[in-house]
């Protein structure tokens, strides 16, 4: 079964080929069997997996089955689940039980999805590579000495080597989207407040945004049809109607027009992820899109106003774990400066620290209008740009990174070098848009991933143009060791 | 802008963190290397452009003030590394 798309699976229990205890078994013997050579599952959840899928079953009998009812999903270990360990990566909290469930993954159960476990991911979701989880590294299943891309790292493999049919990821910076790129899988970072972010914890938070990881577009349109929608709870939760994702999937693609930005192809650009960018284009072409160039100007700003932001964001949201109401504290504090200082510095690992006190130095008296103030002006240009670029074009295409996963260690010395490799995310969490990644092509046994950005709330689009290319090609049936 | 060692510990300070002596020199360089990549926001002209704070330009939205939670106290406080009587405990702080 481990070789059917979400889709198909849903087709089967529907048909009543199998059951969902059964899809459900099979799962749960991957992850089991395989799941030591990559570490993409900090907590597995056989029991409660169990009976959500002999719940589903029972549903079924009774003839009250939705579409998704009873298929299998991984969760991200960002977002609380109530009753299971909910650590984020992290020591800090590698002691917290959820004790309540955040939107996105009651939406999942209310459809009848049944979640295999936790998905492992950067510390707080900080890195581009899941390296800096106090669980471990997660490896590539492509090659299992590279990354698998992050901080969505654990999701990503657990789809792509077969341990889940589906999983939920987050992206502040490219979350989804380079892991899905690193892995070979479809990643979708919706419109910023598209999903609640209620019970996700908090990294930057004008800038997350829970999606779908998946092997096919219609699939994550499966997904995106049980998880998006206005929250009462999430203040910035966007109060737009919720179509059905999977409903425009058909649709042909002619008269599309297509932009290239100039700035997504410039020296940072592997040649080989270049030329599988331009196949795919070209493919495309052959469905009846017309390309033109544009130019996206400040892109490369988008790295420092990026990593000025997101880090000022996260050491407010991170101002909470202070060893007093949940999480770790530290042993025998002797006052509670001591406490709150030892609790933090054991808690938190050194990129999360790292974020901190840049976090801290860019919102800090003096230092305020010359960070801060500064990279948020820089923010309004780049929406800007893409707001002028999307009234001449309908999408915006590009590589979704400027290279294919690096090997373990590499990068995680240098923090200045991991950052650069997000050149081609983080201006689309900044300008708040939707973007798509679609496997497109390999380079040196590696896969590669097509980015597609659209105008606000675009899903439908994108999915749909991300059905009419996985038709017509089949670099996303490809799996590892196959 | 350039941090030295004392502005490190500063900023942990701020931070409620401690810089072990043994990470300093690695705090040191990797901070001030992320302040290098920073630094290039300077040459960008930005005269009279409005900041923007949520992507969407939407404004915070307001809830009429009622309550909408059940008191889970005893819950809640299972994850607490210290709690008594419905109180968390922290190190004495008043002499």
């Amino acid at each position: 079964m481990q070789d059917k798309t979400l889709k198909q699976l849903a087709d089967g229990l529907a048909n009543k080929e199998f059951s969902s205890l059964e899809l459900t078994e099979s799962y749960l013997e991957q992850i089991q069997q395989q799941d030591e050579k990559y570490n993409a599952f900090i907590t597995v959840t056989p029991d409660q997996a169990r009976e959500q899928a002999k719940a589903a079953d029972a549903l079924r009998e009774q003839g009250k089955a939705g579409p998704l009812t009873g298929l299998p999903i991984a969760i991200k270990d960002i977002f609380c689940t109530e009753g299971v360990k909910t650590s984020c990566g992290s020591k800090m909290l590698d002691n917290f039980i959820a004790p309540y469930e955040s939107t996105a993954t009651q939406k999942l159960k209310d459809a009848g999805f049944v979640s295999l476990g936790k998905t492992n991911l950067d510390e707080f979701a900080m890195g581009s590579s899941t390296e800096s989880s106090y669980y471990g590294p997660t490896r590539n299943p492509w090659n299992t000495d590279t990354v698998p891309g992050g901080s969505s790292g654990g999701s990503a493999v657990a789809v792509a080597a077969g341990l889940a049919p589906a999983a939920l990821g987050t992206d502040t910076g490219g979350s989804i989207r380079q892991p899905a790129a690193f892995c070979g899988i479809t990643g979708l970072k919706p419109t910023y407040g598209r999903v609640s972010r209620w019970g996700m914890i908090a990294y930057g938070s004008s800038l997350d945004q829970g999606g779908p990881m998946t092997q096919t577009a219609e699939d994550a349109a499966l997904v995106m049809n049980a998880i998006a929608g206005f929250d009462e709870r999430d203040s910035t939760s966007m109060d737009q109607p919720v179509e059905d994702y999977t409903a425009s999937l058909s649709q042909p693609l002619t008269g599309l027009k297509i932009g290239l930005p100039k700035e997504f192809f410039g020296t940072a650009l592997d040649d080989g992820i270049r030329s599988a960018v331009m196949d795919a284009v070209k493919q495309f072409e052959s469905l009846g899109a017309t390309v033109k160039d544009i130019s996206l100007p400040r892109t490369e700003l988008s790295i420092p106003a990026y990593y000025i932001i997101a880090p000022a964001e996260a050491s407010t949201n991170l101002s909470r774990y202070d060893g007093v109401k949940f999480g770790y504290r530290c042993e025998d504090p002797t006052d509670l400066m001591d406490m709150y200082t030892r609790t933090r510095s054991e808690g938190f690992g050194a990129e999360v620290k790292r974020r901190i006190m840049v976090g801290t130095y860019a919102l800090s008296a003096g230092y305020y209008d010359a960070y801060y103030r500064k990279a948020q002006q820089l923010r309004r240009l780049i929406k800007q740009d893409f707001q002028a670029a999307l009234a001449e074009v309908d999408v915006i295409m590009g590589p979704a990174t400027p290279s294919t996963a690096w090997n373990i260690g590499e990068k995680s010395k240098d923090p200045v070098a991991m950052y650069m490799e997000d050149i081609y995310t983080l201006s689309v969490n900044l300008a708040g848009l939707p973007g798509l990644s679609i496997p497109c092509g390999f380079k040196n046994g590696l896969p590669v991933g097509l980015q597609v950005i659209g105008n606000y709330f675009a899903e439908s689009k994108l999915l749909n143009i991300g059905h009419q290319f996985q038709t017509a090609t089949d670099w996303h049936t490809k799996k590892p060791n196959a | 802008m350039s941090l030295d060692r004392s502005q490190v510990e500063t900023v942990a300070k701020l931070a409620r963190l401690k810089v072990e002596d043994q990470e300093m020199d690695d705090y040191v360089a990797s901070l001030n290397s992320i302040l290098e990549l920073a630094d290039q926001l300077q040459a960008v002209d930005t005269e009279g452009v409005e900041p923007l704070a949520n992507p969407l330009d939407a404004a915070q939205r307001l809830r009429a003030d009622k309550v909408s939670e059940t008191d889970q106290r005893d819950k809640l406080q299972s994850n607490a590394p210290q709690a008594e009587k419905g109180l968390f405990l922290v190190p004495k702080v008043i002499d």
